[in-house]
């Protein structure tokens, strides 16, 4: 004999907890903080660097940089003179939301406009995990195939930005199979209202327009 | 994998009620949408490992996996989305709202009677 109890609890509690307190902190100070997730070597980093030094008169960027075992990336991000926090995982495959509370701690964040968060190289496992972001961009380069959003839908659900990066690689006569209209169409299956702009962090090519969509986005959370 | 975390706050949550009804628990039902990237091979192993020794040592988990659903903008249906066929299966629009992902929640949990 057995007896059963219905329980309805959200599990990950704990991590919710952690992610709502990061967002009520950077609402009261309205700061924008964006959530950056991709497979390793989409160029997350590469992006970053040159976003930062691109709108450095602009725009005030912090970093929180996620790496499972290296401060490599959080040293890139120093060079551009930008803020950065640096949280090894230490073998975990994403960051929580309590790893990045107490990186807020050590940013200068009322000095800043926008923080951005370099997740853990991994498409599956960050997207389940909130962290009290104002929203996610995810980032897909040429190279990883026009497939993804169909095989890890979720994260293409929950962006705000989809970044298609690498697009130097799709000039003509490349060997590169990857069809932009593909990923553009799927992706917005999964998510109507979701910004995408096909980039290159290299040659800087379709840039300002991602660098608009950052101006125009922190104008807004400041205005209001 | 993520899955660990997932045990752990599993465990807690279960160990907690255990505690409430002074009872032992063997089986627990946990709901999850289609975006928590949750593996149930990973997420049994995982609990296995860090429940040994505690209340809930062996216990069995049920997960059930709830597909995404979208809400037709003409006929207000509600259906399953298939990312291969996005549209309404009653009137065949395209135009349709996609519905929030189901949360993980832990649905119910089995007690052993005395
Ligand atoms: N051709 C090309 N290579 C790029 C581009 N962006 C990044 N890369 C290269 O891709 C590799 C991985 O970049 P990285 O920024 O470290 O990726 P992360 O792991 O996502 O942070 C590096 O060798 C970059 O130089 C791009 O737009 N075009
Ligand atoms: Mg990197
Ligand atoms: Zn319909």
């Amino acid at each position: 004999m057995s007896r059963k109890i219905d329980v309805g609890k959200r599990i990950l509690s704990a991590n919710e907890r952690y992610a709502l307190k990061n967002s009520q902190l950077l609402g009261e100070q309205k700061k924008l903080c964006l959530n950056m997730i991709s497979s390793p070597g989409s160029g997350k980093t590469t992006i970053l660097a040159r976003t930062i030094r691109d709108v450095k008169d602009k725009i005030k960027i912090g970093v929180i940089e996620g790496d499972i075992q290296t401060d490599l990336d959080a040293e890139r991000i120093k060079a551009t003179e930008a803020p950065v926090v640096q949280i090894e995982t230490g073998g975990s495959c994403h960051l929580s939301a309590a790893q990045v509370s107490g990186a807020l701690e050590k940013l200068p964040v009322g000095d800043l406009d926008l923080i951005f968060i370099e997740n853990v190289g991994n498409l599956v496992c960050p997207s389940a995990f909130e962290l009290g972001e104002s929203g996610k961009i995810v980032v897909l380069s040429a190279t990883e195939g026009d497939d993804k959003p169909v095989k890890y839908p979720a994260i293409f659900a929950k962006s705000k930005v989809l970044l298609i990066n690498k697009i130097d690689l799709l000039e003509a006569g490349a060997q590169v199979d990857f069809d932009v209209e593909r990923v553009r169409a799927d992706a917005r299956k999964l998510n109507k209202g979701i910004e995408i702009f096909p980039i290159s962090a290299q040659t800087g090519e379709g840039m300002n327009r991602w660098y608009d969509w950052l101006a125009e986005s922190t104008k807004n959370l400041q205005g209001d | 994998m993520h899955e660990t975390m997932v045990a752990e706050s599993l465990l807690a949550t279960i160990s907690d009620e255990a505690r409430k009804q002074n009872a032992k628990p063997v089986s627990a039902k946990i709901s999850c949408g289609m975006l928590n990237a949750v593996n149930d091979k990973v997420l049994c192993f995982a609990f296995d490992a860090i429940a040994k020794g505690t209340s809930c040592e062996g216990i069995r988990l049920e997960i059930e996996h709830k597909l995404m659903q979208g809400q037709c903008k003409k006929c207000n249906e509600r259906f399953d989305f298939k990312l291969n066929c996005p549209k309404c299966p009653k009137c065949d629009n395209e135009e349709f709202d996609l519905l929030p992902d189901a949360p993980l929640l832990l649905e119910q949990i089995e007690f052993e009677m005395e």
